[in-house]
C-alpha cells in the first residue's frame, strides 16, 4: 500500500543548506548522471517512456515519447540539438517549480545533463522567468558549483560527452510559459507563439531539434534514473504513472505543497491541509491553474489524475489547486483572471487579443450590475469565437474560468444584475478578514 | 534627468552576455536588464548599444523592449515594489494592500514617489501571479518574496524601504537595490545565493505532514532495472 504523501522531489527540502552541491552529493546526488553516462542514449529515452513520465507543465505529454521525436543527427539532420527547460513558471495558482529551483536547484541541474544527453544535446537552457531574483541566483550557484565539479562543460565524469548549461533571465511576460513563444524570446524577440508544424522536435531553437520540457518534469528523470521505471510506474493511477507536486493555496488552513502519487484527491487534500478555514465552506477552485475550467464541491472525489478531471469537464494542468470558500464573489474572480488573460495576450491572434478585451467590457458590465441576462449569451458567444482559433492555448485558458462559472454560478451572475452589483463583501475574503482590516 | 552614460566596461558586458549563447541575439533579454541596471531604465543609449552589438535595428531592439512588462520606460526608484493582484491574491487581500500603498504612498499604478534628501524612492506597480500563491498575499520587493503580507505590514515595509532600514525578503537574503537586482538578472552573479531559507514554511507542509505520519515513496523493489551502481534509496 502506498503512503498517502511520497516526498521525493520535496523530500530534501528540509534539508540542511540543500542548494549546494555538497549537500546534493551527500545525499546521493549526480549518482544517477554517473549512471545514465553508461547507458546509450536510446536506452534513456526508453527508460523514461517505460515509466510513464508525462509533462509536468499542464499538457500532460508523455515526456519519453518526446524525447523520441528528436530526429537523429546524420548527413541529413546535422542541426544541433537543443533541451530547453521552461521554467517560467506563471500560470495563476502554479507554485512547486519556484520552490523547488530554491530548495535543490541540483536536482533540476541532474535532470538537465541527463536529459540532455538523452536527446544528444551539447547546449541546453534553463529559461526562468526574471520575477524570481533569488530563485535565478541559486540557479546561477547551482550551475556554476556543477561546472567546477566536472558535471557540466567538457568530457562530463570522462565520458567524452560536452554539455553547455545557460540559466537565462525572462522579462515579465506569461505568453513565454508558451513553449513556441519561449523559444522565439530565448532568440531575443518578442514572445509570440509560432504557427505549428513544424514542431520544435524538428525545427525549435534556432530552427533546430528542441526538446522543451518542464522544471518538474526534469526534475523527476534523476530518480527514474535511480530507482527504475517499474518504481516509479508503481505509483500513481493507470495512465497516470509517477509522483506530482500539488499546489494549495487560498481558504484552507494550511496552503502549500503536498507531493503525492498522481490520483489523489481534493477532499484528501484538504483534510490533510486542515481544512477549509473555519465556518467557511468550499465554493469553487480551479485544479490546474487559471486557464483549467473550475470546478466545485461536488467534485471533491475526483481522482487528481489527467484522465479523471477531464472527464470531470477540467483538466488536470500544473496541479494548481486554488482554493475560494463561500466568502468569494465568482464575478470578481473571474473578471480579475480575464483582465489578465486581457493583460498577457501577446497580440498576435486577432481572436484572443481582441476577444479578450470584449471578454473584460462585457464582465465588468456584469459586475458593476448594470448589463442584462443576454450579456451572459453574448459572454458565451464571445468564448465560442475565441476557443480554438488562436495559434496557442492562451485564449482558450481565458474562456475555461468564463464558460465554467456561468455552468455553475449562473444564478450570482443575476444576482449582480437584481441586486445592482456585488452582493460580497471582498474584505471577508481576505487573510486578515479575522482581524477586522479593511481596504 | 541626469542619465549616466554608457561606460565602455558596459559595452564589454554587453558583448560577454551576448558571446554566451550560440547566436548572440538570444542574450538581448539579460543585455536588457544590464541596461536598466546601468541606467535605471531602458534608455534610447541602451537601446542603440543592444542594437549596435547585436547588429540588429534599433526598432527592433525598441519592439522587444516594449513587449516586456519588466521593462521600464520610465525611471524606477530605489525600491519596486510589486503588489499581486491576480485572483488568488486579490481576493486574499492583495486588493487591500494595494489600495492601502497607493494611499499611503501618493501614488497610483506604475508611479513612483518623490523621494526627498535621503529618502529611498519606490515604484509601485501591481503584478501578476509571482508563483507563490500559498503566501498569499504576496508582495514583491525588486523581484524578492515578501510573503503573507497585510495592509498594515505592508505600509510597514515601505516605510522601511523609504527610511534606508534593512529589509529582508521572507525566502531570500537582505533586499538590495533595483539596479542591483538587474544585475543578477543579467547574468552577474551577487554572491548572495546561500543567504536565507532553504523554503519558506507552506513550501514545507507536505513535508512535515508526511514526517509526523512516516510516510516515504516507496524503495525501490528487489529486481533492479537498470545495473548495480551504488545508489541511495528515494525515500529516506
Amino acid at each position: 500500500m502506498t503512503d498517502v504523501l511520497t516526498p521525493v522531489l520535496t523530500d530534501d527540502w528540509d534539508a540542511d543548506r540543500p542548494w549546494t552541491l555538497a549537500s546534493y552529493e551527500s545525499r546521493g546526488g549526480y549518482a544517477a548522471l554517473d549512471r545514465a553516462l553508461g547507458m546509450t542514449q536510446d536506452q534513456i529515452v526508453d527508460v523514461v517512456k517505460d515509466s510513464g513520465l508525462r509533462g509536468r507543465g499542464g499538457a500532460g505529454f508523455p515526456t519519453g515519447m518526446k524525447w523520441s521525436f528528436i530526429p537523429a543527427k546524420d548527413a541529413d539532420n546535422p542541426k544541433p540539438h537543443y533541451l530547453v527547460v521552461n521554467a517560467d513558471e506563471s500560470e495563476p495558482g502554479t507554485c512547486k517549480d519556484i520552490p523547488l529551483m530554491m530548495a535543490t536547484p541540483h536536482t533540476l541541474v541532474e535532470g538537465v545533463i541527463i536529459s540532455s544527453y538523452a536527446i544528444r544535446a551539447n547546449h541546453a537552457f534553463i529559461y526562468v522567468r526574471g520575477e524570481v531574483l533569488h530563485v535565478i541566483r541559486r540557479l546561477q550557484q547551482a550551475v556554476r558549483e556543477a561546472y567546477d565539479a566536472g558535471h557540466l562543460g567538457k568530457d562530463i565524469h570522462g565520458s567524452g560527452y560536452d554539455l553547455e548549461l545557460v540559466v537565462h533571465a525572462g522579462a515579465g511576460a506569461y505568453i513565454c510559459g508558451e513553449e513556441t513563444a519561449l523559444l522565439d524570446s530565448l532568440e531575443g524577440r518578442r514572445g509570440q507563439p509560432r504557427l505549428r508544424p513544424p514542431f520544435p522536435a524538428v525545427a525549435g531553437l534556432y530552427a533546430s531539434p528542441t526538446v522543451i520540457n518542464n522544471v518538474e518534469s526534469i526534475a523527476s528523470v534523476p530518480s527514474i534514473i535511480r530507482n527504475g521505471p517499474d518504481w516509479f510506474a508503481a505509483l500513481g493511477t493507470e495512465k497516470s504513472k509517477g509522483f506530482v507536486i500539488y499546489s494549495l493555496s487560498g481558504h484552507v488552513n494550511r496552503p502549500g505543497q503536498y507531493e503525492a502519487p498522481l490520483g489523489i484527491t481534493l477532499r484528501q487534500l484538504i483534510d490533510l491541509a486542515g481544512g477549509m478555514r473555519a465556518g467557511h465552506d468550499l465554493k469553487f477552485w480551479t485544479p490546474g491553474g487559471s486557464s483549467t475550467p473550475l470546478l466545485t464541491a461536488e467534485h471533491l472525489d475526483v481522482p487528481l489524475d489527467y484522465e479523471a478531471v477531464g472527464g470531470a469537464g477540467s483538466m488536470l494542468g500544473t496541479r494548481a489547486l486554488q482554493i475560494f470558500d463561500d466568502t468569494t464573489c465568482v464575478v470578481r474572480a473571474v473578471l480579475r483572471w480575464t483582465e489578465f488573460y486581457k493583460h498577457e495576450s501577446c497580440g498576435k491572434c486577432t481572436p484572443c487579443r481582441e476577444g479578450t478585451w470584449w471578454l473584460v467590457q462585457v464582465l465588468e458590465r456584469l459586475e458593476r450590475g448594470e448589463g442584462t441576462e443576454e450579456d451572459l449569451d453574448l459572454l458565451l458567444d464571445q468564448c465560442d469565437n475565441i476557443l480554438g482559433r488562436s495559434f496557442c492555448a492562451l485564449g482558450d485558458g481565458a474562456t475555461s474560468p468564463i464558460t465554467s462559472s456561468i455552468q455553475y454560478f449562473r444564478d450570482e451572475f443575476l444576482a449582480h444584475l437584481s441586486g445592482g452589483g456585488c452582493p460580497f463583501d471582498p474584505a471577508a475574503s481576505t487573510a486578515f478578514a479575522a482581524e477586522g482590516a479593511r481596504a | 534627468m541626469q542619465r549616466d552614460k554608457l561606460a565602455p566596461e558596459t559595452y564589454d558586458e554587453l558583448r560577454e552576455i551576448a558571446a554566451r549563447y550560440p547566436q548572440k541575439r538570444s542574450g538581448l533579454l539579460p543585455m536588457l536588464h544590464l541596461v536598466q541596471s546601468v541606467q535605471g531604465r531602458i534608455t534610447p543609449e541602451g537601446i542603440e548599444a543592444c542594437a549596435e552589438i547585436l547588429e540588429i535595428s534599433a526598432a527592433e531592439v525598441s519592439g522587444v523592449a516594449t513587449f516586456y512588462t519588466m521593462y521600464k520606460r520610465r525611471a524606477v526608484g530605489d525600491y519596486h515594489v510589486g503588489v499581486c493582484t491576480n485572483t488568488l491574491c486579490a481576493v486574499m487581500g492583495g486588493d487591500a494592500i494595494f489600495a492601502a500603498l497607493k494611499e499611503h504612498l501618493g501614488v497610483d499604478n506604475d508611479e513612483t514617489t518623490d523621494a526627498s534628501g535621503d529618502e529611498k524612492a519606490i515604484t509601485l506597480e501591481h503584478v501578476e501571479c509571482n508563483a507563490a500563491c500559498d503566501y498569499a498575499p504576496v508582495v514583491m520587493v525588486n523581484w524578492e518574496f515578501m510573503d503573507n503580507q497585510t495592509p498594515e505590514s505592508a505600509r510597514q515595509l515601505v516605510d522601511d524601504l523609504r527610511a534606508g532600514r534593512e529589509v529582508r525578503s521572507t525566502r531570500g537574503p537582505a533586499i538590495c537595490s533595483w539596479r542591483e537586482a538587474e544585475r543578477v538578472l543579467a547574468g552577474f552573479p551577487d554572491g548572495r545565493a546561500d543567504e536565507g531559507p532553504a523554503a519558506g514554511p507552506a513550501s514545507l507542509v507536505g513535508l512535515e505532514i508526511a514526517r509526523e505520519n512516516n510516510w516515504t515513496a516507496p524503495s525501490p523493489g528487489g529486481e533492479r532495472p537498470l545495473e548495480q551502481a551504488p545508489v541511495d534509496g528515494g525515500a529516506r
